[in-house]
């Protein structure tokens, strides 16, 4: 290979950063493809430059693992290994026929109606997870946003929704959720947590392999205190309250089945709703190139490699594990593609300690994963007129009657019987609640493009040979 | 108390952009959906089928819940573009095409 060989990286998340950063140090000629402004992703999301922020809006953590990563970006950036394209939303990313490369097709800034297409001779997909949110009425009130949104508005925009905020549903996000809003300024009412002690309790020998990490959620529980915020365990919510815009919700504690108990209903008012139950993985540009998944997530090897030759894939998409693993798993995965890029077999030894970081994330998400399950019993109770699709409307009642009269055994069926999943968000937001409705299996989403794409950019594309 | 405080940030000049018509100072570098937010709006769209309110929901992008008009283009995604001055955001009812 006369020219340096060129690796496309697809996210500039924790996973994205880490991969990019350890190809660019081995030769590669690195460009990295991100929809934001800033590097960062999620976990890393800076305030907007122009808010002129001059500490972060939440406590931070594992802040000089994020300096370095931003160190080494500008590093690389500034040697001529690294170009980083900010605003590129990617929609799709295809193998090109005879040369073995790659196409990324991106859609360029706040508009996103220019189409960019970056070549290149492998790929890197961290391109992360979004959040799981089990339906309850009142969901679509204003005023109830995902666990996550309210931490993004709160990180990049520094702007609150609201002045009383309740958290609520399963997972280690709320902690940091609840936390950041209290300190930027919001009373948060409660945390509502449905998964209960006695969970992490039994599973205590798996979590204790990142004390480091346990001691951050020790921290967060502390700060919760001293803004006193109750935090309800084996509680959910049953019900969002108001017209036009949230006024209160109604939590209950959870029997053993993970039902409501009758009786011990309570009205908390608020403004706010930050819920979510967990994350799932973005695999659509992975599924549009062929790669093969496992359950939700990108089936990947110990190097990070999906079964497609030349794609990578690294962090959440491979399975919902945080930071720390999508740290691990990106640096392997780009010093694999490294070696591979210019026909070397990657050394293990010199990733041995990425391997062991990322056997033991991997151990505690699993962890996690058990300890913070949604409860079982979630969809029983849900009224038939509560709405399930967001996009199209369509409510637990239809969604039943696809399955149950009319016989639908697979989310596609109830799709088309029902159009839920139908709409802008392609299934996104309501894939989870009807597989659960259903007791249809959550499949992958099978979308050809990641992202919504004007006409004009396709009709401009090149024909095919 | 409020996050800018909290960030002792020291943002760019206010602009002005209108929402349904009425004045709203906007910080550069917010979204749509933040500025909006930061205004007390919490709700700028009405859905096709039943005409309820919307407002953001995922904030990242992924749930299309945050539709709004934006300088007469409808189905722009309040959580993902920033806000400009000058600009007239109107609230979205249905598909956003109808007042063409």
């Amino acid at each position: 290979m006369t020219e340096r060989p060129r690796l496309a990286v697809v996210g500039a998340g924790p996973a994205g950063l880490a991969a990019a950063l350890a190809a660019a140090s081995r030769g590669v000629r690195v460009i990295l493809v991100d929809a934001a402004d800033q590097a960062g992703g999620q976990f890393y999301r800076q305030p907007a430059a122009a808010l002129g922020a001059r500490r972060p809006p939440a406590p931070h953590h594992r802040r000089r693992t994020w300096e370095r990563l931003r160190a080494g970006l500008g590093r690389h950036r500034a040697a001529g290994r690294l170009v980083h394209l900010t605003d590129h939303h990617v929609w799709c990313v295809a193998r090109e026929s005879g040369s073995g490369g790659f196409t990324v097709h991106a859609l360029r800034g706040p508009g996103q109606e220019e189409g960019v297409t970056v070549r290149a001779d492998a790929v890197v997909l961290a391109t992360g997870g979004y959040e799981r949110v089990l339906p309850f009425p009142g969901w679509t009130l204003p005023g109830v946003v995902t666990a996550g949104g309210a931490q993004a508005m709160l990180k990049g925009g520094l702007v609150l929704p609201g002045r009383v905020a309740v958290v609520a549903g399963t997972g280690p996000l709320l902690l940091p959720v609840a936390t950041g809003l209290a300190a930027a300024g919001a009373r948060v009412a409660a945390l509502v947590e449905s998964a209960g002690p006695a969970a992490a309790l039994r599973r205590a020998p798996a979590l204790t392999v990142r004390p480091g990490t346990l001691a951050e959620g020790a921290g967060y529980a502390a700060r919760l205190l001293r803004h006193r915020v109750r935090t309800l365990t084996r509680h959910t919510v049953v019900a969002a309250h108001g017209t036009g815009r949230l006024e209160a919700v109604t939590v209950a504690a959870l029997d053993r089945a993970g039902r409501p108990r009758p009786g011990t209903a309570r009205r908390l008012a608020c403004d706010t709703l930050a819920v979510g139950h967990g994350l799932l993985p973005h695999t659509d540009l992975a599924e549009a190139l062929g790669c093969a998944l496992s359950g939700t997530a990108v089936r990947v090897d110990g190097e990070q490699r999906t079964d497609v030759p030349g794609v990578w894939a690294a962090g959440e998409a491979t399975g919902v594990g945080g930071a720390a693993l999508a740290l691990a798993e990106g640096h392997i995965a780009g010093h694999s593609a490294a070696a591979r890029l210019y026909g070397a077999v990657p050394d293990p030894r010199r990733r041995a300690g990425a391997d062991r970081a990322r056997s033991r994330a991997r151990a505690f998400a699993a962890a996690l994963e058990a300890v913070y399950a949604p409860p079982a019993g979630w969809a029983d109770g849900l009224p038939d007129d509560t709405v399930v699709c967001r996009c199209e409307e369509v409510t637990a009642g239809r969604v039943r009657e696809a399955a149950g009269t009319l016989g639908a055994g697979d989310a596609r069926t109830v799709k088309l019987l029902t159009r839920a999943g139908m709409g802008w968000c392609q299934g996104r937001m309501c894939g989870p609640a009807v597989a659960g409705l259903t007791g249809c299996p959550l499949t992958a989403g099978r979308r050809p493009f990641a992202r919504p794409v004007p006409l004009g950019v396709l009709a401009g594309l090149p024909d095919a040979e | 108390m409020n996050p800018l405080k909290r960030t002792r940030a020291r943002p760019g000049p206010a602009c002005t952009v209108t929402f349904d018509g009425r004045p709203l100072r906007a910080l550069p570098g917010r979204t749509v959906a933040a500025a909006l937010w930061a205004a007390g709006v919490t709700a700028w769209r009405g859905t096709r089928g039943t005409g309820k309110p919307r407002g953001v929901f995922c904030g990242i992008g992924v749930c299309f819940d945050c539709l709004v008009t934006v300088n007469d283009r409808p189905n722009q995604r309040a959580c993902l573009v920033p806000v400009r001055p000058g600009d007239v955001i109107r609230t979205q009812r249905g598909t956003g095409r109808d007042d063409d």
